[in-house]
């Protein structure tokens, strides 16, 4: 009887061992996303204009490539414009530290990648910055200071963005489940969500989750 | 095991009808969460109505409060949100698959009952059981048990009676 109380007590603590070692690997604050291969919701939002497209390029490396980057005569964008092509929406903002750190991943993986279009949502870009009082602005002057301050962003750290959508109050982020920014996900040419990533971009991510979703989808 | 299961069986039973009660009393909200905000168009039955329903939700930032609790960004648009869904006249089923859609089972504050959380909601109670049953094993052992030796002891003593000369020898010692 003893020797059979040694193996239970033996077993249950292999079983607690395995329990504990599956469990504190995870991330408890991560949320999985409801939207994984459901249709990318809905959204027309104005696009981040440039009065001087050049602005734009002259952050980036390989000027070739950046002509198609060039903001053109689109004023509104939206998922339904991205049908038949892969793209990557990346939930960003100025006022975002942990963008700053995906930022040059981006713009690396958007070099490397020219055939994947990378569409940046501005989120809040004003009202999400603690240090404004948005509460009095009116629509133009918050959305003439979210463009401004959009775009010097891109200027100085390099636009890997093929079109950056404007989400001032965050009503699109809402629909796409964004809780923490910086959050990236992978659509498909139907349109449909495929991958969630919350928080900053990694190499890891890159080249394990996206990267791999890309070719196996069939680019 | 099986005896060990049947002579616990009272008091498992009780210790799940314990565990079920302060259950239900932590669960119960008997105070109002309170929400400032100003609203531009106050509805009392409105704003009822909202404080239920953010207290249903979790902050997706902070996330051991709700939304009607937290001060996050994120909860300050979300009760804009249920409060322009209820003002539109959506009823409650509607706003709680609003939110589950967009952010899955855990924005509910209270996990639903899943065969997924089934686990999570009973083992609580079976761990509780399972301890007390073994707590009154252990204590109930050691009274049987003393028992038991004191029985013995007794039939000892009315065995051990002093012989006659021994009886004499206690006499002398004793003066």
């Amino acid at each position: 009887m003893k020797f059979n109380k040694y193996i239970v007590l033996v077993i249950v603590f292999f079983a607690l061992v395995i329990l504990l070692a599956i469990g504190l690997s995870l991330d408890p604050r991560e949320v999985p996303s409801p939207l994984i291969n459901k249709a990318a919701p809905d959204f027309s939002l104005p696009v981040l204009e440039s009065q001087n497209p050049k602005e734009l390029l002259q952050s980036n490396t390989n000027s070739k490539d950046n002509a198609e980057k060039v903001v053109n005569n689109l004023n509104n964008i939206s998922p339904r414009d991205l049908k038949g092509k892969f793209w990557l929406l990346n939930v960003w903002a100025t006022w975002c530290i942990s963008c700053r750190a995906e930022h040059t991943l981006l713009v690396d993986f958007a070099n490397k990648n020219p055939d994947v279009t990378i569409i940046g949502l501005n989120y809040k870009e004003v009202r999400g910055d603690s240090d404004i009082d948005s509460s009095k602005m009116s629509e133009e002057t918050e959305r003439s200071l979210a463009d401004s301050r959009a775009k010097k962003w891109l200027v100085e750290r390099g636009n890997p963005y093929d079109w950056v959508a404007m989400d001032l109050n965050g009503r699109i982020g809402i629909d796409y489940g964004v809780y923490g920014v910086p959050e990236t996900y992978l659509i498909d040419k139907e349109g449909i969500i495929r991958m969630k990533h919350t928080g900053p971009l990694t190499p890891e991510i890159i080249n394990s989750k996206i990267l791999p979703t890309i070719k196996s989808l069939g680019m | 095991m099986q005896k060990f299961l049947i002579s616990n069986l009272k008091i498992s039973v009780i210790s799940i009808v314990l565990f079920s009660v302060l259950f239900i009393l932590t669960n119960a909200n008997f105070y109002a969460s309170e929400i400032t905000e100003s609203a531009t168009a106050t509805n009392p039955l409105h704003e009822k109505r909202l404080q239920n329903l953010s207290a249903e939700f979790r902050c997706l930032v902070c996330q051991n409060q709700t939304i009607a609790d937290s001060d996050a960004d994120l909860a300050v648009d979300l009760r804009k949100e249920i409060r322009t869904m209820i003002a539109d006249g959506k009823t409650d089923e509607q706003i709680i698959d609003f939110m589950t859609e967009r952010y899955g089972d855990f924005v509910l504050y209270r996990p639903p009952f899943k065969a997924q959380t089934a686990l999570l909601w009973l083992l609580p109670a079976a761990f509780f059981a399972i301890g007390v049953m073994i707590f009154f094993n252990f204590v109930t052992k050691n009274k049987r048990s003393s028992q038991q030796n004191s029985n013995e002891n007794s039939n000892n003593i009315s065995e051990n009676k002093l012989s006659a000369e021994e009886l004499q020898q206690a006499k002398d010692l004793l003066k």
